[in-house]
């Protein structure tokens, strides 16, 4: 029985009343007996985001299980009694065709997709990595005047970089967050395609360069986890990783005023990789202000990257690193796309194509020749940047927003014009505890 | 990487980039490298000794004889798979090793190009040829065909695949092999950072290959719909031909997109463009997109044949008519059609809109359905069977219980929300192992312990067989349950060291499988050679060893060049039962000259010309590439003046060959 104020469907719930339940019967069926002996992050996250990616992987078993395990159990039980030294099973050679197994063959298959793609289609949309957060967990949703935190995530060969424009620092294998507060991360790469993925707080997401992805999640508890990279980028892939902290917004307070300190001195940078030899050699020391200077000399690629602190951070940086025109005398993607937007420039693009080059000729080359663009470059992006006042580079923000209200997915229950009479005279109103409502995941 | 770039700058004319720092330095290449060099070397001098040089040229390489065809393309499978399988133990070693901060055997340069090589080899050089040898052996014999339409084309497809590999396998020795993962994403595939050969030569390997592999998809098509024997309607066809139609459907139109996207892959590297990378406006994400249009018909390309065979097997060995036949080819066109529908599920997490995700995944769960169907006709063909376990019916079964789970994991990836934590994770690893190894490559042992006694006259050694089995099946289990486990610790792929202590003895446990999955491979080729050795115990002389339902068992084994002295005539399905039930004498007189074709070393030619181009293009050797690109267009019209392509075998040939025939058959007491 469930306690009757839950009959009131909570706001924000998504798939909360499969949690408990679902779990339980997994574990009863002992399927996850082997799994419970170790630690299963991605089916005991610490996120409210990838806890529910975690439950409906439980869910989507258990569903597919009802169809396989008699699956499973009909082939050994056929394939051990019609075997050929059985002579007590029938045998019927030219038995090939049965109207009702065929129907039931196609149908039971057909049922069990149809409930699953419902869920599919509710929680993809639901789980949507760009929809802000609608909840911090089950029971709670997102305060009205909540501000999330926005981190800025740059992939870069091989660490990750995170910008915290609020607080104006920026660290290097180091995500620390405060926990319980939604959290807004503005995902790029600085060159090739990476993965960004924290199991513990929510699914991933492809890190790209000169596009922006986004994610939306929320951590629930003050954990010590990892994040790392999950899609291959090259020689130094296997360190690309980090420590992810969740921790209480006083330490949050107090670890930003620590990165505020310690960040002015230079830190020790990682190894620039060296295909040729197995040892890497040490980069150079980084830390202070994380300009457009200190963020060519960190996108260098190195590997096995210890936490690097900057104490301050170009605020325009990240922008830049989007639109790929960190380097001076590169035209930004966002200033291409309002040219194009506006036709193109024809023939007369033909004269700054230097200017729209960012990786042909290897990393370290083009950082040493776009360093101190000639006058002409320099003049060719000052009319480009004329032509594009009009539309300043912004890039477009491509979240969708979670609805303030939950309750609207299951009926919010707005009373229905007495005068049309839906229900009759007596049909309970908004004070209603119960509004009517049809929910996948509804307890009522 | 641009310090590498800087170490590969030589270029001459003569040589291109080819230089003294082509040869790896790296001593588990060097000592392979001896080792290969010291085999091949013992190779050539058995075959000179032997004096084989000419019987290999004119009754093998030059060869047009589908069987024969067939044949080399199993042995090409058989061989790359060893080179597969060994980048997969390389893996496993490395990853049962490398904790507590000991980085292991493997560098990253190497332990990168092993993961990449193991992906390409195995889908490309191992699946596809194993899958092509099975269609083009069986499909004209279960047609009542004498050959397929083109023979010529069909020698010429073969060679071409075989040039692909050539160069994969070159790359070992010279110069490197990507470091990209098997679908060489760019920008990480882009000239920018992967400056030197491994790309080019993962490039020039799959557009070679992938003529050939497309050629012989028109070739198959073409001889299944204009080549049946008389009587044989579409609804009559054999399950596994209907299976293997629809293979070369999907092959004729997904392998021009995956040459298409290498061309534009290859103008970027080679000419500048910019189609995927960062400049001028190029997208990364157009690439990806388009290597899965190809890369998901593919994984249907390369099961359908083989839930083809299931259903041949499974018929045979319970002694009954196939269950619902029209619902099986209903589903395996429903497949084929699905298969193009579904392509973005392997990338929901590059930012797709949720009903963009959703739309994708469930369409990929509707593919399920008519895959369930599939598994519930083989199941109520056993129903009510009499099952006889040979090996080919152990393999089915093996594979029912192995590729429901597997398919079961891949309905669960289907559910994007669920992908987002699984994507790129050894879950997936899992999930794609469990259904290739658990559905291709168990359907190709049943296929081939199927079809052996048709194709050399003796059946193989059940003895060594179940010794395989009973290594194989528990060894992929071992090797790959783990990796689920460990999928859900939040593990992803391509990971060369780990830090986490906890999760070592997971690897341990997935290399022990793999340690038994090789000694399953051991046992198997112990089996062909031992089978080999006592031929004549295993003799069958029936040409019907199985009580087989489908023509090609009507004809000896091995069947004659022409394989029916007479083109059989089709009553019902399983026509050779039909005509075993009601008592069809076969002819032994009134034979004719028997048209054929004629074999030619043109194919052999422009496949070796082929593979010179590739490797001139893929070392910028450009006079190379000149010379050896005029050759391949001026042999390629000289061939078309070569008018002695066919020739009659003589009545008498004929007449001696049945009556050899009549000998067994009575010998064999049938």
């Amino acid at each position: 029985m469930q306690p009757p104020e839950s009959r009131l469907n909570p706001p924000g719930r998504r798939f909360g009343p499969f949690r408990n339940r679902v779990m339980r019967i997994g574990v009863a069926l002992g399927l996850t007996a082997a799994l419970s002996a170790c630690n299963t992050v991605v089916l005991k996250p610490s996120g409210d985001v990838a806890q529910q990616q975690g439950d409906l992987v439980v869910v989507a078993t258990l569903l597919m299980l009802l169809i396989v395990v008699p699956v499973m159990l009909a082939v050994v039980i056929f394939a051990w009694r019609y075997r050929a030294n059985n002579q007590d099973a029938k045998y019927e050679p030219d038995w090939d065709h049965s109207t009702q197994l065929e129907l039931m063959i196609w149908a039971a298959p057909l049922l069990i997709i149809i409930c699953l793609g419902a869920v599919t289609w509710t929680s993809t949309h639901l789980l949507d990595p760009y929809r802000t957060i609608g909840r911090i967990d089950a029971q709670t949703q997102v305060a009205k005047d909540a501000r999330p935190l926005e981190v800025e995530v740059v992939a870069l060969d091989w660490k990750w970089l995170f910008i915290y424009p609020e607080q104006g620092v920026a660290t290097v294998n180091e995500l620390v967050v405060p926990s319980g507060r939604p959290l807004n991360f503005k995902i790029t790469s600085a060159n090739v395609m990476n993965s960004f993925y924290v199991p513990a707080m929510a699914g991933q997401i492809y890190a790209m360069p000169g596009m922006e992805t986004r994610l939306h999640a929320v951590m629930n508890s003050n954990v010590e986890s990892i994040g790392f990279s999950a899609n291959y980028s090259g020689a130094g892939f296997t360190h690309m990783r980090f420590k992810m902290r969740s921790v209480s917004d006083a330490d949050f307070a107090k670890w930003i005023g620590d990165v505020k300190a310690t960040g002015t001195k230079p830190q020790p940078a990682g190894d620039i990789i060296a295909a040729s030899e197995f040892e890497g050699v040490p980069a150079k020391q980084m830390g202070g202000m994380l300009d457009r200077a200190a963020y060519l000399e960190l996108e260098k690629p190195t590997q096995k990257v210890p936490s690097i602190r900057f104490a301050n951070v170009d605020p325009k940086l990240y922008d830049a690193v989007v639109n790929m025109c960190v380097q001076p005398g590169k035209m930004c993607m966002s200033e291409m796309m309002a040219l194009d937007s506006r036709g193109g420039m024809g023939k007369a693009g033909i004269r700054n194509v230097q200017m729209l080059s960012y990786d042909k000729a290897g990393r370290d080359s083009a950082v040493a020749e776009s360093a101190n663009p000639t006058e002409a470059v320099q003049r060719e992006l000052a009319w480009v940047r004329a032509l594009c006042e009009q539309m300043p580079g912004q890039v477009r923000d491509g979240s969708v927003k979670a609805p303030s209200d939950l309750r609207s997915l299951n009926g919010a229950g707005i009373p229905a014009p007495q005068s049309i009479g839906f229900g009759g005279e007596d049909a309970p109103v908004a004070s209603s505890p119960k509004p009517a409502h049809i929910s996948l995941n509804s307890r009522n | 990487m641009a310090i590498e770039a800087e170490a590969h700058t030589h270029w001459s004319p003569l040589l291109g980039r080819l230089w003294l720092d082509a040869i790896p330095q790296e001593p588990i290449v060097l000592a392979t490298f001896v080792v290969v060099m010291l085999g091949g070397a013992a190779l050539v001098a058995g075959l000179t000794y032997f004096k084989l040089w000419g019987y290999l040229w004119k009754e093998w390489f030059t060869s047009v004889d589908h069987k024969k065809i067939g044949i080399m393309y199993m042995i090409l499978g058989l061989i790359m798979f060893l080179r597969g399988f060994a980048d997969a133990v390389m893996m496993r070693a490395q990853q049962a090793m490398a904790f507590n901060g000991n980085e292991g055997y493997l560098n990253a340069h190497h332990y990168d190009q092993v993961f990449t090589a193991h992906g390409v080899i195995m889908i490309f050089f191992v699946a596809m040829p194993f899958v092509t040898g099975l269609m083009n052996y069986i499909v004209p014999l279960q047609i009542g065909a004498r050959d397929v339409s083109f023979p010529f084309l069909n020698n010429f497809s073969f060679w071409m695949t075989t040039a692909g590999a050539v160069l994969v396998m070159m790359s070992l020795f010279v110069g490197e092999f990507a470091q990209t993962g098997w679908l060489a994403y760019p920008p990480l595939s882009n000239l920018a950072y992967s400056p030197w050969v491994g790309v080019d030569y993962y490039i020039w390997a799959l557009q070679i290959a992938g003529v050939g592999t497309l050629l012989s998809g028109v070739n198959l098509v073409c001889t299944i719909v204009k080549m049946r024997a008389p009587g044989m309607t579409m609804m009559r066809m054999p399950v596994f031909t209907w299976t293997s139609l629809c293979t070369n459907i999907l092959i004729v139109a997904a392998f021009p997109v995956l040459t298409a996207v290498m061309t534009m892959l290859t103008v970027d590297r080679y000419l500048g463009f910019n189609f995927f990378s960062n400049d001028f406006g190029g997208s990364p994400m157009m690439y990806v997109n388009l290597i899965w249009i190809w890369g998901h018909p593919e994984v249907y390309i390369l099961i359908l044949p083989l839930f083809g065979v299931f259903s041949e097997v499974t018929s045979t060995f319970s002694g009954k008519r196939l269950f619902g036949y029209s619902s099986m080819v209903y589903a395996t066109l429903v497949i084929t059609i699905l298969s193009y529908l579904v392509w973005l599920h392997h990338f929901f997490t590059m930012g797709s809109g949720a009903s963009v995700n959703s739309f994708f995944g469930i369409t990929t769960m509707v593919i399920s359905i008519p895959t369930g169907a599939k598994l519930f006709n083989w199941l109520f063909t056993m129903y009510r069977g009499r099952i006889r376990y040979e090996l080919p019916m152990m393999w089915t079964v093996a594979f029912m219980l192995t590729f429901t789970v597997g398919g079961m994991t891949g309905v669960l990836l289907a559910v994007p929300p669920a992908d987002f934590v699984l994507h790129n994770s050894l879950f997936l690893i899992a999930h794609f192992h469990n259904v290739i190894i658990g559905g291709v490559l168990f359907g190709l042992f049943a296929a081939i312990n199927f079809w052996w006694p048709k194709a050399f006259g003796f059946k193989l050694n059940v003895f060594w067989g179940k010794v395989s089995f009973w290594l194989w099946v528990p060894g992929f289990w071992f090797a790959f349950m783990p990796l689920y486990i460990l999928g859900l610790m939040g593990v992803t792929r391509r990971m060369r060291v780990f830090d986490d202590p906890s999760i070592q003895i997971w690897f341990v446990i997935a290399a022990f499988g793999a340690v038994m999955i090789a000694g399953g491979i051991g046992a198997m080729l112990v089996q062909f050679a031992v089978s080999i050795w006592k031929r004549e115990e295993l003799k069958d002389e029936t040409g019907d060893p199985w009580g087989g339902r489908t023509l090609e068992w009507s004809t000896s084994s091995p069947p004659p060049e022409y394989n029916f002295a007479f083109t059989p005539i089709v009553h019902d399905l399983d026509a050779w039962d039909d005509m075993k039930r009601c008592g069809v004498e076969r002819p032994t007189s009134g034979f004719r000259p028997i048209h054929m074709p004629k074999g030619t070393g043109t194919g052999l030619i422009l496949a070796g010309l082929s593979t010179a181009l590739g490797f001139a293009m893929i070392w910028y050797i450009w006079w190379l590439a000149a010379v050896s690109f005029a050759g391949i267009i001026g042999y390629a019209i000289f061939h078309t003046f070569n008018y002695k392509r066919d020739y009659h075998i003589p009545v008498e040939t004929v007449e001696a060959t049945e009556a050899e025939r009549t000998r067994q058959l009575a010998a064999a007491g049938a």
